[in-house]
């Protein structure tokens, strides 16, 4: 059996541009302020929090590629060059790296852009839009930005299918497809999204951003992370409720220490996280939720639950922490990720 | 658990057990075999939203039965799906019951998607728009809309549960899921998957290609020299994949074997192939190396086809590059100018033409195609015929440059 290292991480959310700024707004535990976001066509504004500007801008959004794309492929863009960043120099140009980009709702403002040209005349609807909407755009633009990127896949799903990603980039390590893969999890905000979110749960506050990890089969280029387990994919239906896939999940996981980290999924909304408090009910180790304090990020927020588990094991904050994905209406995954020695491998 | 786990140290092989396909051909293998083997036109006037300001009028369109045939699927479950997710349940009771299939909690589904339902999605924005204090309904677009829950309504139609992945790499997402679903088995995460592709006429995806302007006034004519675009198409084509030693245990038939797969990343530009078609070179290279066959043991190419200028062009080299001296006898055609470009779906519809190839022993033509161009150093099959084929590879490429192959071969 091969074992699989964290790399690298990365991360763009309302807390900043880099994985230093989301981590000091989960230690400060205080939810960041909310915006109106406004609905068209309804005097009361949705409720989020938007990412903010990133001061200084970073090279990589001047790559043509970036010129016209989308906020998401931009923060996409920014937590994969970031989770690739600690690379050993000594690389070089034959270092194959894959990339796994997971998205839920995907390029939305563009979605609705080049829709409501087309519906106000079909005509003049822009071709520059159109190849923007596509799933596959932003892991397009990253690969063209990497430039080392043999092997590209996009991932749809409700957020927990951020761990699917994880899962695949196992697989493209252990038989050898390639050298390190990045898991990307990115969103973006609008308004129709956000309705849609409304529809669902009115407490939900929406974000966008991006969470990415590198993960590797080299002890080597490791940053102290080992990728412990990853459950499966308990998949909601008729045949298991949300509450029973959120159960079996966490059953899944490896016993804990008592002073491990959880970094779940808990949010503003009770309703949208009951199941996953029931199934860590008992749960008495350190807890982080990313959620409550970013906001609903949806695969961008289960980035960031990945992310802030790895950079709390790197950053000794923990010997262990398990990541609790119970996605809204699709499947809940859960993922443990331990502290590696290097000298241990 | 997904990890850690471990892998057999021989990698079984992988048949098809069941397949399923809706096409503008029509719904099951029998309607969509005699069609594809005739090459039978299916291009019909647009006539679900007003075209009257488009630059292309016409599109392969499905005629869908007005009742779903009977399933575990509950009525208000059933009165949910758009189109797409009726195709896509359509292709997987007839995959499923051609597979002999029992209910379990172990089927994992793979399923290749780029628009989902995003016909709901057109929907539930035009009611936010237009009545936005009316909520009816639109929780239920809101969910219906993401092709991970039309696959979960498969997976209930079918009495089912396990993992659902969906994989949306654009035009090659079909042929990436069928591929992955291979790739499972062979690494023994499962020994059988539902895999396929689904996707349906919606008016963002009609209205961007024809912005894009790469509809065909005309006639769909891949490889043509005159050829002057694609047509759209919809369906859904499903594959029940499962390994050998599981087929023969449980004493299925076996319509056909998955060898091969190849998946490359061309990074030239976002909707233009590299104009060598380099990626599309290597990502058939790939696919023969991983069914360990050459050039000389293929019997036809299922081309990605769409009758693009930049598209054929691009495809025609590497087809002629990898091919080497084989390309002059080499027969190729895309069925796209049959039934349209499905989009997400292309590749699983076309990999079940391909096994219908496989076991009926014909080819499948191009009913349009005339003189072919300059770069095509292979012939293109115009007219049915009658053939031995015994390994086909099939090629799907998308925006963004994903690129993937699959090698089937004959069941004997």
């Amino acid at each position: 059996m091969n074992r699989i290292y964290v790399a690298g991480l990365g991360a763009v959310s309302p807390a900043g541009w880099g994985v230093p700024a989301l981590l000091a707004a989960l230690h400060q535990g205080k939810p960041l302020p909310i915006e109106a976001l406004p609905r068209p066509h309804r005097p009361e504004p949705l409720r989020y929090r938007p990412v903010p500007n990133p001061t200084p801008r970073p090279a990589c959004l001047t790559h043509p590629r970036l010129r016209r794309a989308s906020p998401l492929t931009h923060y996409a863009a920014a937590a994969a060059l970031e989770a690739l960043a600690s690379l050993p120099a000594a690389s070089g140009p034959d270092l194959r790296v894959g990339l796994i980009t997971c998205l839920d709702a995907g390029c939305v403002n563009y979605s609705c852009r080049f829709y409501e040209e087309w519906l106000k005349d079909p005509a003049t609807a822009s071709p520059m839009l159109f190849p923007e909407t596509v799933f596959s755009a932003p892991a397009s633009h990253v690969a063209a930005l990497i430039n080392l990127t043999p092997l590209v896949y996009t991932v749809i799903g409700d957020p927990a299918a951020f761990l699917q990603g994880v899962d695949l980039a196992v697989d493209w390590l252990t038989s050898n497809a390639v050298d390190l893969c990045v898991v990307i999890g990115a969103e973006e905000a609008n308004w129709l999204l956000g309705d849609a979110m409304w529809q669902l749960e009115h407490a939900a506050v929406l974000t966008g951003g991006a969470g990415a990890i590198t993960l590797t089969c080299n002890p080597a280029w490791s940053s102290g992370v080992e990728l412990n387990a990853i459950t499966d994919a308990h998949t909601y239906g008729t045949r298991q409720t949300r509450r029973q896939a959120a159960a079996r999940m966490r059953a899944q996981l490896p016993p804990s220490a008592p002073n491990e980290l959880l970094c779940d999924g808990a949010s503003e909304s009770y309703r949208a996280c009951a199941p996953e408090l029931r199934a860590w009910q008992d749960w008495r180790g350190q807890r982080w939720s990313p959620k409550a304090i970013l906001g609903e990020g949806l695969m961008a927020a289960a980035a960031w639950q990945a992310v802030a588990a790895c950079a709390a094991v790197a950053g000794n904050i923990t010997l262990a922490a398990n990541v609790s994905l119970v996605g809204p209406n699709h499947q809940a995954i859960g993922a443990r990720f331990i502290e590696h020695h290097r000298q241990t491998t | 658990m997904m990890f850690p786990r471990t892998s057999p140290v021989d990698p079984p092989r992988v048949v098809v057990t069941g397949a399923g396909i809706v096409t503008s051909l029509g719904v099951g293998w029998a309607s969509n075999a005699a069609g594809f083997r005739l090459g039978r036109k299916t291009a019909t006037p647009v006539t679900w939203f007003d075209v009257s300001r488009q630059r292309v009028k016409v599109a392969a369109q499905v005629d869908l039965p007005s009742s779903l045939p009977a399933s575990r699927l509950g009525a208000r479950q059933e009165a949910r799906l758009d189109r797409g997710g009726r195709m896509l349940l359509l292709a997987c009771l007839e995959a499923w019951l051609q597979a002999g299939w029992e209910p379990s909690d172990d089927l994992p589904i793979i399923l290749g998607s780029t628009a989902g339902g995003m016909s709901l999605g057109e929907d539930y924005h035009d009611r936010t728009v237009a009545a936005p204090q009316r909520r009816r309904g639109q929780a239920a677009r809101a969910l219906y809309y993401q092709a991970h829950t039309q696959a979960r309504a498969a997976a209930d139609a079918l009495g089912c549960s396990g993992q659902v992945r969906i994989i949306s790499n654009a035009c090659a997402s079909g042929s990436d899921a069928v591929g992955h679903a291979w790739e499972w088995i062979r690494r023994g995460q499962a020994s059988r998957v539902l895999t396929g592709g689904h996707e349906a006429h919606c008016r963002l995806v009609f209205g961007g290609f024809d912005s894009l302007q790469v509809m065909s006034p005309t006639v769909c004519r891949p490889f043509d020299a005159a050829r002057d675009g694609l047509m759209l198409g919809e369906g859904a084509g499903i594959l029940a994949l499962e390994s050998l030693e599981h087929a023969r245990r449980r004493g299925a038939s076996i319509l056909g074997e998955v060898i091969g797969y190849g998946t490359t990343i061309d990074r030239h530009h976002l909707t233009q192939p590299h104009p060598e078609g380099t990626a599309a070179l290597a990502s058939m290279r790939q696919a023969c190396a991983s069914a360990r066959v050459q050039p000389e043991d293929i019997s036809y190419v299922n081309a990605h086809g769409t009758g693009t200028p930049l598209n054929d062009l691009s495809e025609a080299l590497a087809i002629s590059r990898w091919a080497g001296s084989r390309a002059a006898t080499l027969p190729v055609s895309s069925t796209k100018g049959v039934i349209g470009h499905l989009l997400g779906a292309a590749g699983a519809a076309e990999a079940v033409a391909c096994l219908m190839a496989l076991r009926e022993q014909w080819l499948p033509p191009e009913p349009d195609f005339e003189t072919p161009d300059a770069a095509c150093t292979f012939p293109i099959v115009k007219a049915p015929q009658s053939a031995r084929v015994n390994t086909v590879l099939s090629n799907s490429f998308g925006f963004g440059g994903i690129n993937a192959t699959l090698i089937l071969r004959r069941w004997e």
